[in-house]
Order: C-alpha cells, then sequence, then structure tokens
C-alpha cells in the first residue's frame, strides 16, 4: 500500500536518458504472456492500494500494482464484484497487468469486460509524464478514448498507474447446468440460449459437456432452471468450476502443449483441427492445445471471423499476436510514437515491429 | 503546396462530378443552407461543398483529393448532434454519409448486425425486431439519429447503465483513413489482439477516419419492462433513493430524475400524470423475466416509500409505461414552450454530489436571472441543466454561455467530466482544458497526428490544439458564437 509513482517517473526518465529499455513487471503472473522482451525490470508491484471507492457510485479506483485478491475482498464486503471476472494466474496478479492483458473471464459476452468497465487512468507515458484520461463517471466523452486504449497493449503505450473501474452487484443466486453433448450440437445450443431473454451468465463446453451458467434474481434462476434443465444436471460445485476455467486451472489447462486462444464469430464451425478444445464465452472464445504454426491457425481464426494468439508456450520468439495488415501496422507504430517516442516500454513484447 | 495549387470551389466540383451524380455535389447556396449546422444551431458555417457518395469508393476518391489538397473534411451523418461536431468549415468538404442507409446482413443466431453508418439507430432495432432482438443504445435522437454518428458521439440512452454505450455494443467498424485508404477495427470475435483501436475510434468525433460500416451486438429483448414512478418533496431524498436502490443491488435499466421545473413543463407537455407539486420526480425502469421484474418491483417500490416517496405509481400495461417515459422522453421540447430558447448542458457528476451541484447551480441562477430545468440521467450520473432564455435580449446568449461554462467548471470540481454524452465539438472546446492540463492535451493532439498528420478531419473540434488553447484563454471574457438562428434542438 503506497504511491511509488513519483519514483516510477525518475526510473522512466533515466531509462530515457540513458537509451535503456523497460520491462514493465506488476504481479509477474503474465509473464508467459506475449513475445520475450528485452529490458530492465521496472517493478510497479509497490504501487499499490484502492484510492477510493463508493460502493453506491458503483466506481473503484486503485492503483494499479492492488492485486486483484485486495479488490475482490474489498468489493466482496459490500456484495460487489468485478464483473468482468478477471483471471488470477496467481494471488499476486493486478489490476494494471489484467488491463494490459486485456483480461476477462467467463461471464464476459454477458458482464462485461474488463475493457467495458474502464473509466479511466492514470498513465506514465515515455516522456515521463504522469496523465490523466477518463474519470470516475460512468459517461465521459471528452477527449479520445487513451483509457480503453491500452487493453490489450501489453503496457507499449506506457505504464498504467492507476485504474478507475465501473463494479456492479453480485447476483443475489448463481446455478450450473450440466448436459452430456458433443461439440456441434454444444456449440448450436449455446448461441440459441444466448439469444433468450433469461438471466445466462456463463457457457463453456469441454470434454463433451455443456455447462450454463445461470445468475441473478432468485426467481428468474429458478424459473429459467426448470425451463432448461431437461435432461441436464445441476452442478453442485458450479462456482468452483467457473473459478477454475477463469484461473486456467482445469485439466485441460496442464501440461506443456502450446495453447492457443481463438476468439471469433461465436456462431463459427470449430475449426477442423485435431487435439484438444476448450468452448467459453459460449463460442466466441476458443482454446486449443498443440503443436502448430501461427500461419495455419491464422487461417483458421480468419476462417471463423476473429483472431487467434499464442497463448502460453510454443516459440516466444516469433510472433505470437494474430498479423495486422500492414496500414493497421503502420498506423500503431505512429501511436506507440506518440505515447512513447524513444520505445522505453515493453520493446517488441506485443509484436516484433512494436 | 501553395494555394495556388489548390482547387477552387468549382474546380473541385467538377472533380467530384467525375465520380459523383452532379446533383450530389451539392454547390448552390440554398441546397448548401440546411447543411451550415447540426442539433446545435447557435453554430453555424456554410461550406464550401457537400457530396454524398454512395459508394465506399467514391468516398475513398473524396479523400484522396481532399488529402491531395489538403482540404477539410466534416463527415455527417443526421446532422442530430449537440455539440456542433458536424459544424461545416468554411473552406471544406462536408462529407455526407446520408446514402449509406442500407442494414446490409443481420445474424440471430450471433447476435449481430452488419450497417451501413447512415442507418438510423432505431432502424437497426425495427430491423433486429423480428429476431427478438434489439440494439442498446437508445439516445433521445434514435428516430433521427445514425449510427455512424453514435459511433462518433459515443452514444448513449437512458438505458445505458445496464446496456452500456455504442463502445460496448459494437464488435467491428469499418474505417477510411484520411488518405483513403481502408482500415478494418475489430472483428466478428469479442476481441481483438494488441491495443484497443475499436475504443480509440469510438467517440473520436470524426477526427480520426470515416466509418463506412459498423457491426453492431444485438440483444435479446426482456420478457418484461415496468416503471415504477416516485415522487419526492427534495432532490437530495430523491438521490439518495437512487443510492438505496444501487445499494440494494438492482441495476434498473432505466433511472431518470427530473426537477420541479421539468416535471411541471413535462406534465404541462405531455399530461403524463406527473405530480405538479413535486421538488423531485424518479422514474425507475426495471426489465428481465417475468420473475425478476416482479421481485425488484417490489423491492423498489419498498424501497421508494422507506426514502420518504410523497407518491408511487408503478406501470401496469405497456400503454401506461409509454405514458410515463412520455413525459421524461419530451422533457425538452416540453422545456422549449416555456421559454423562447433554452441551452442544454451534459455534464457527468458522482453521484453522491447531486444535491450540492443543484444548489449550486441554483444559487448561479439567481445571480445570472436566468431558470434552469433539471433532467438527470440518475442511475449513471449524466446531468442536462436546461438554461433558459430569450436570444433576442441582446446579450442573453452571450450570458447563457457564460452561465453553462461555470456549471460545466463544476461538474469537474466535483470530479466528473464536461460532456457525458454530447461530445465536444466545438461547443466545449473552451472547456477542454479545464478537465485536462497541457500535456495531456498535448497527448490527444499526438493521437491525432498518429492518424491525420495534416489535420484536415475535421479540424477545429474535439480536442484544441495548444495554439487554439492560448486563444481561447485570450476570448475567454467574450465568448460569441457565428450566428445565431434558432434554439438548440433536444
Amino acid at each position: 500500500m503506497a504511491d511509488i509513482a513519483k519514483r516510477l517517473q525518475e526510473q522512466i526518465l533515466s531509462a530515457r536518458d540513458a537509451g535503456t529499455k523497460l520491462n514493465i513487471i506488476g504481479g509477474n503472473s503474465k509473464s508467459f504472456m506475449g513475445r520475450v522482451s528485452s529490458g530492465e525490470p521496472l517493478m510497479v508491484a509497490g504501487h499499490s492500494g484502492i484510492v477510493s471507492y463508493q460502493p453506491v457510485e458503483l466506481v473503484l479506483t486503485a492503483r494499479a500494482g492492488t492485486p486483484l485478491t485486495e479488490l475482490v475482498a474489498a468489493l466482496d464486503e459490500q456484495g460487489q464484484m468485478l464483473s468482468f471476472e478477471p483471471p488470477r494466474f496467481s494471488n499476486e496478479s493486478t489490476l494494471g497487468g489484467t488491463l494490459a492483458c486485456n483480461q476477462s473471464g467467463p461471464g464476459r459476452p454477458w458482464w462485461s469486460s474488463v475493457r467495458d468497465q474502464v473509466l479511466g487512468i492514470r498513465l506514465l507515458n515515455g516522456r515521463g509524464e504522469h496523465l490523466r484520461f477518463g474519470g470516475q463517471v460512468m459517461k465521459n466523452v471528452a477527449g479520445y478514448d487513451v483509457s480503453r486504449l491500452q487493453a490489450g497493449a501489453m503496457g507499449s503505450l506506457g505504464l498504467i498507474t492507476e485504474v478507475s473501474l465501473k463494479v456492479l452487484p453480485k447476483p443475489a443466486v448463481t446455478r450450473t447446468l450440466v448436459f452430456d453433448m458433443p461439440l456441434n450440437e454444444a456449440l448450436g445450443l449455446m448461441n440459441r440460449r444466448a439469444a433468450e431473454p433469461k438471466p445466462l451468465s456463463a457457457a463453456c463446453w469441454l470434454d463433451n459437456r455443456l455447462y450454463l451458467r445461470l445468475s441473478g434474481a432468485q426467481a428468474a434462476v429458478d424459473a429459467t432452471v426448470r425451463q432448461w434443465q431437461g435432461q441436464g444436471e445441476q452442478l453442485d460445485d458450479g462456482d468452483a468450476f467457473w473459478a477454475a476455467l477463469r484461473d486456467q486451472e482445469l485439466a485441460f489447462f496442464d501440461g506443456a502443449a502450446p495453447l492457443w486462444r481463438f476468439s471469433v464469430n461465436p456462431t463459427a464451425a470449430n475449426p477442423a483441427l485435431e487435439g484438444d478444445w476448450l468452448l467459453d464465452w459460449g463460442g466466441a472464445q476458443r482454446w486449443y492445445r498443440g503443436d502448430a504454426s501461427m500461419a495455419q491457425m491464422q487461417e483458421l481464426a480468419e476462417a471463423a471471423g476473429g483472431q487467434v494468439s499464442l497463448f502460453r508456450g510454443g516459440d516466444r520468439q516469433g510472433e505470437v499476436m494474430h498479423a495486422q495488415s500492414p496500414v493497421l501496422q503502420t498506423l500503431q507504430q505512429r501511436l506507440k510514437q506518440s505515447f512513447d517516442p524513444d520505445g522505453v516500454f515493453n520493446p517488441g513484447r506485443l509484436y516484433s515491429w512494436m | 503546396m501553395t494555394d495556388q495549387d489548390k482547387p477552387g470551389k468549382a474546380q473541385l466540383a467538377e472533380m467530384f462530378r467525375d465520380f459523383i451524380d452532379a446533383e450530389y455535389v451539392i454547390v448552390d447556396e440554398e441546397t448548401l443552407r440546411p447543411y451550415e449546422c447540426d442539433g446545435l444551431s447557435m453554430y453555424c458555417e456554410m461550406p464550401l461543398i457537400v457530396v454524398l457518395p454512395e459508394t465506399v469508393q467514391q468516398v475513398q476518391r473524396v479523400l484522396r483529393i481532399c488529402h491531395q489538397y489538403s482540404i477539410p473534411v466534416v463527415a455527417r451523418g443526421a446532422g442530430t448532434g449537440l455539440c456542433a461536431g458536424a459544424m461545416p468549415h468554411a473552406e471544406g468538404v462536408v462529407l455526407s454519409l446520408a446514402k449509406f442507409n442500407r442494414i446490409l446482413s443481420i445474424d440471430p443466431l450471433a447476435r449481430s448486425a452488419r450497417v451501413q453508418p447512415g442507418v438510423r439507430n432505431l432502424a437497426i432495432t425495427e430491423a433486429a425486431a423480428e429476431h427478438g432482438l434489439y440494439y442498446g443504445p437508445d439516445p433521445s435522437s434514435q428516430i433521427a439519429c445514425t449510427i455512424g454518428g453514435n459511433v462518433a458521439e459515443n452514444s448513449g440512452g437512458v438505458h445505458c447503465l445496464k446496456y452500456g454505450l455504442t463502445v460496448h455494443n459494437i464488435l467491428s467498424v469499418e474505417m477510411l483513413s484520411v488518405e483513403g485508404e481502408k482500415l478494418i477495427i475489430g472483428s466478428q470475435g469479442l476481441d481483438s489482439c494488441g491495443m484497443d483501436l475499436l475504443a480509440l475510434i469510438t467517440g473520436s468525433e470524426g477526427l480520426l477516419g470515416i466509418v463506412t460500416e459498423v457491426t453492431v451486438k444485438l440483444l435479446p429483448q426482456p420478457e418484461k419492462a415496468q416503471v415504477v414512478m416516485a415522487a419526492f418533496d427534495s432532490v437530495q431524498q430523491a438521490g439518495d433513493a437512487v443510492g438505496g436502490i444501487i445499494s440494494r443491488g438492482i441495476i434498473p435499466a432505466g433511472l431518470e430524475m427530473m426537477d420541479t421545473h421539468a416535471i411541471r413543463a413535462a406534465e404541462d407537455f405531455a399530461k403524463a400524470g406527473y405530480p405538479r407539486d413535486a421538488q423531485a420526480l424518479l422514474l425507475c425502469e426495471v426489465d428481465g423475466t417475468a420473475e425478476e421484474v416482479q421481485e425488484h418491483i417490489t423491492q423498489v417500490e419498498g424501497l421508494f416509500a422507506t426514502f420518504g416517496a410523497t407518491s408511487v405509481r408503478t406501470s401496469q400495461s405497456e400503454a401506461e409505461r409509454a405514458l410515463l417515459w412520455k413525459g421524461r422522453k419530451s422533457a425538452f421540447p416540453a422545456v422549449g414552450r416555456i421559454s423562447p430558447d433554452y441551452y442544454c448542458m451534459d455534464g457527468t457528476i458522482p453521484r453522491g454530489q447531486l444535491a450540492h451541484v443543484l444548489t449550486e447551480m441554483q444559487r448561479m441562477s439567481d445571480e445570472y436571472q436566468l431558470r434552469v430545468a433539471n433532467v438527470f440521467h440518475a442511475g449513471d450520473g449524466n446531468l442536462h441543466p436546461l438554461i433558459l432564455f430569450d436570444a433576442n435580449v441582446p446579450g442573453e446568449f452571450e450570458k447563457t454561455e457564460e452561465f453553462g461554462a461555470r456549471i460545466l467548471e463544476l461538474c469537474v470540481e466535483v470530479g466528473g467530466c464536461i460532456t457525458g454524452e454530447h461530445g465536444v465539438g466545438i461547443e466545449k472546446i473552451r472547456q477542454m482544458p479545464i478537465q485536462f492540463n497541457e500535456q495531456e492535451l498535448v497527448q490527444f493532439n499526438a493521437i491525432k497526428d498518429a492518424f491525420d498528420p495534416a489535420g484536415t478531419l475535421n479540424p477545429g473540434k474535439g480536442v484544441p490544439t495548444l495554439r487554439h488553447c492560448q486563444e481561447h484563454r485570450a476570448l475567454e471574457t467574450k465568448p460569441a458564437p457565428a450566428s445565431m438562428t434558432t434554439k438548440g434542438a433536444a
């Protein structure tokens, strides 16, 4: 619990003067993501603590190094939650890292993503300027949305030092239904269920089983369980399943085989690729384990209307994110230049050319 | 390039007529006139030329020509914006996307629709209705405003506490750069690799590119919706009741507040059955499954009573629900009947500051001798004070603008912002330095340079250049719009 923004600013300025590069590290729980980055470690976890939390305003502001566990505990006391269900790859996972890596859990299609809930940030850019964008209110259209731009940038535009978020009340009741079902049938059903006005809050397929989570007012959840259950069963420990899915602690995620993440049209036919698949986000996020080339995976992702990344394992020297069109690549390089003209932050982490 | 190289009006029109039907290259004053302003008609400027292309290739060619000769380009949808964001540039081209009005496809299973930018907001919902789906954001201009304009302004509506703004409800855009190059931003998935350019484009007020196609998300229509109306003896009590609902864990689909001036004007206009003697009125809509709505409505009614509501009424039919909303939805034109003109502000504040802000505004209202009526998106803190004035009284608009500027300063002072949903445009460019310091404005300008180094896309709007800031500071004592014709539209 400390404000070390001044020290971080000095480190950035001296790196800039010395022509050295910095590798931003929060809780060090997502160092497996992105490409291998050179640069001196810039340790941010010390910049931690909740700055303000007004449950009745549904707004929380915290320093970027604050561990998610601390935020979740504070919200829990007030019956509220981080609705984007951020993965906790370790107990040290931070708020800043979650935003920089754009990490959201199983409820994402129904409850929003981390980028959806960001209201404002403070950012140290490559000139060492400590800037404030957005705010602590739900609606704010003054200036460009620099806050949400950071989602997925993996620190390439600057060091996020503070984040303001919209938080939400926890649902009164949660139930999980499980059905034995092959992939293609499950894919169809997930999408049809998502088009119904029911309190669906997560939909996942794994090992020939479809998991549907219902969350909301007691009466609404109970009624939907009655309507939807059919041949399915209620899972006793549903919350534990969804938490393990969120934090990638299911057996599917064990082992060293490369883990690929497809973000695609939820209705797209699953790529014809032998091996282990897990479908989350009602079909919009799909995980595959196995060796493959980036070029091959990109082709499959594009056919499914989306993009792919090599999430964990495999070759981290090559590109791990879906290729960008030349015009988008140039644009992002110019944007990088506008925030970090000397290329101080996370060189090559996102793309080799960034 | 020297000025001699730059084509004149006639020459430029000739170039455009080469690939756009002559009738859609507008140069004569009479036909240009309707384009001189958007919904904020106090700010007017006649454009050099208006073009209405109908294919992406034509837009590309317009952009290439304008880029070659450094001619300003102002994109325009339905012209319903409220910040003069679509006000033309005197030496520039207005690029109307009105002919891009086709819904290209609806995918009911994937719950998305591909639409051209000139499609009206409400038309998407109407087209999706047969599939039991709708498009979430519903700005009050939704009958007329276009999705392209919604993307440019990141429009909201009365349902955004629960369903979000435009930025939360689109999947991708096809956009042309200032050079006319095509970019696809986003995908059919829920996110894309790398920095979130889709968020950056949303709300960028036509300064970064020209959107030529939008893929929006569609939501399942709720089974049921009901609205509870509650009257209170004070704004403070109504504000506390809003907090009470949120604390109970209920996120209403809509939560609107009106003060006494707005209540009376709306009731006289719409005959919705609002209590004319109330100091504050809340409209709280709950939607969801039939069971959920029943459970929440009972809780909301109880809470309103606990927080001292003098009357509570719950809609018992769709007709009654529509009637209760009618008053709120017609609040702007209703206020228009009790004053020759009004000026609508758009600050956002932390909800807890509402009573303080309203008290301060009343004090300023006495000081300026100008009445204010307030409508408030209470759920998300977006305040619309309507300053009543008479443009025919010399000096009164200037006084109104000054009053408005002070309201926005107050919003920033209490931790809010200068615009919640209407955008900066030209109107609030003077207030940008209140919310952002010089380094932040420099960063905004650097972003603009990354997309549009020559600065020809909608110049003079959204983000003040630093030169601009200094000029504005010098001008601060005498703000003056170009001209004034009619009152600000709702």
